[in-house]
């Protein structure tokens, strides 16, 4: 399904409510939130929305999920996005919130790693296990190349030529960067553990070509150690079946998927109990007033780390957001069946 | 109730009481197995439930389907002995299972 991206245009944006992360969670808290009026933005550092359910398991049936007896990650996140298409939720992906400061009138200041700025009154954080951020190889020492010769990603590939690369990994962001960095590479060698590749066929096809035209190497092991100096690779030892091998590398590109870390969230001052944010069963709010928490990111005594609890929660939260929104407007409690204020909402009457 | 031991990277062993029909992974998480973190739950999308199986295992747990084999491209220090434990089904026939625990899960 097309999700609108929302344009900035380095202005700051001045919203009710910044949802921190697209899931499941995050995405309902747009309906609970919009049947009271209040408009939300959404940040996800992923480049679409649906959190776990879309990036670890799109394909995978989940059970539990009233009134659905099976559906997928992926279905799941199409129907909350169709659910919740009349409140017109403006998305930001590929973007991690960095900063958050509260404001002497009481909203809070939100900066995203790529410098889009928020001035909103309620902070949702809905982050789920944390962001995905690229797994790092668990090899020695493997920070300090961080950045200057060991890269997650590429920004511009300009930055890469003449460059003696190593790209470990067998999937489609390996081989896609090994067939577009190959030909600016002084030297490119690709090492994946096993001599099959989940990647797209074609591209696997192009790659043997090229290994065959001597223009790369392929190599079937994995890596065992760095070496070089202030962050300055200078090579890299594999391990193969036929034994250990340093080869002159001075760069290397690992893709090993991702994993979910905490980040930037832990230097905000909020409560944290080993890496939850700990929160009361009627608002969900965190330890500052104005920023509340749900779904898995979330703690509290009889915790069950569920969608549907994380819909609950963003229920209850939306009750509380309202009255920091809207001070002087009393909260009438509607159902969707009966209200007709709350269909006209929902572009239904 | 099948028996499972599990040997962490210094040597140190503990024997797991596993029930017939959990998955490996789900008895050591039970059991608070160091070094077994299973982020995804068991949905065979994380690879940290890494494990290395004996020798004299190797032919009753079996080997990797294809999408646990892929996986495995996302574990570190991955071997011939390499298996996810949340997709190893516990059976009677496993009762003695022996499983290292690697030194590092991604």
């Amino acid at each position: 399904m097309d999700t609108p991206v929302a344009q900035t245009d380095g202005a700051v944006i001045e919203t009710d409510v910044v949802i921190i992360g697209a899931g499941p969670v995050g995405l309902f808290a747009v309906f609970e939130l919009g049947l009271l009026d209040i408009k939300a933005h959404l940040v996800d550092i992923l480049d679409k929305p649906g959190g776990q359910c879309a990036e670890l398991y799109p394909e995978k049936p989940i059970y539990d999920v009233p009134g659905l007896p099976v559906v997928t990650g992926q279905e799941l996140t199409d129907r909350l996005l169709e659910q919740i298409k009349p409140f017109d939720p403006k998305f930001h992906f590929n973007e991690r919130i960095d900063e958050l400061e509260k404001q002497p009138d009481g909203r809070f200041l939100l900066k995203t790693d790529i410098g889009t700025t928020f001035l909103t009154k309620v902070v949702v954080v809905a982050a789920g296990g944390g962001s995905f951020t690229p797994k790092r190889p668990p090899l020695d020492g493997i920070e300090a190349y961080e950045a200057k010769s060991v890269y997650y990603s590429v920004r511009r590939m300009e930055d890469f030529r003449g460059k003696d690369i190593l790209i470990v990994g067998g999937g489609d962001s390996a081989l896609d960067w090994t067939l577009s960095l190959q030909p600016l590479a002084n030297s490119l060698t690709l090492l994946h553990r096993r001599d099959d590749f989940r990647a797209a066929p074609h591209s696997v096809e192009k790659m043997r070509e090229l290994v065959a035209d001597k223009k790369m190497r392929l190599i079937i092991g994995q890596m065992a150690g760095l070496d070089g100096a202030d962050g300055a690779l200078e090579g890299v030892t594999v391990k193969t079946k036929e034994g250990e091998e340093r080869l002159p590398i001075n760069t290397v590109l690992p893709f090993f998927g991702l994993t979910m870390k905490l980040g930037p969230i832990a230097d905000w001052g909020l409560n944290l109990e080993e890496n939850l944010i700990p929160v009361d069963t009627e608002k969900f709010e965190t330890s500052e007033k104005g920023i509340f928490a749900i779904g898995d990111i979330n703690v509290y005594p009889g915790k069950l780390k569920l969608i549907l609890s994380g819909f609950h929660e963003g229920a209850l939260m939306a009750q509380q957001a309202h009255r920091y929104i809207y001070p002087d407007k009393k909260l009438l409690f509607q159902y969707t069946t009966s209200s007709s204020n709350l269909q006209k909402k929902l572009g239904v009457k | 109730m099948p028996k499972i031991t599990f040997i962490q990277p210094d040597g140190s062993s503990q024997v797991v009481e596993a029930t017939v029909g959990q998955t490996v992974m789900e008895a050591a998480k039970l059991a608070d197995v160091p070094g077994i973190e299973a982020e995804c739950g068991g949905a065979c999308a994380c690879a940290t439930c890494h494990v290395y199986v004996d020798e004299k295992w190797r032919e009753k747990t079996g080997s990797p389907a294809e999408m646990e084999e892929d996986m495995l491209d996302f574990a570190f220090d991955v071997r011939e002995e390499s298996r996810l434990s949340c997709q190893i089904k516990v059976t009677d026939d496993l009762d003695g299972l022996v499983l290292k625990v690697p030194e590092k899960q991604f």
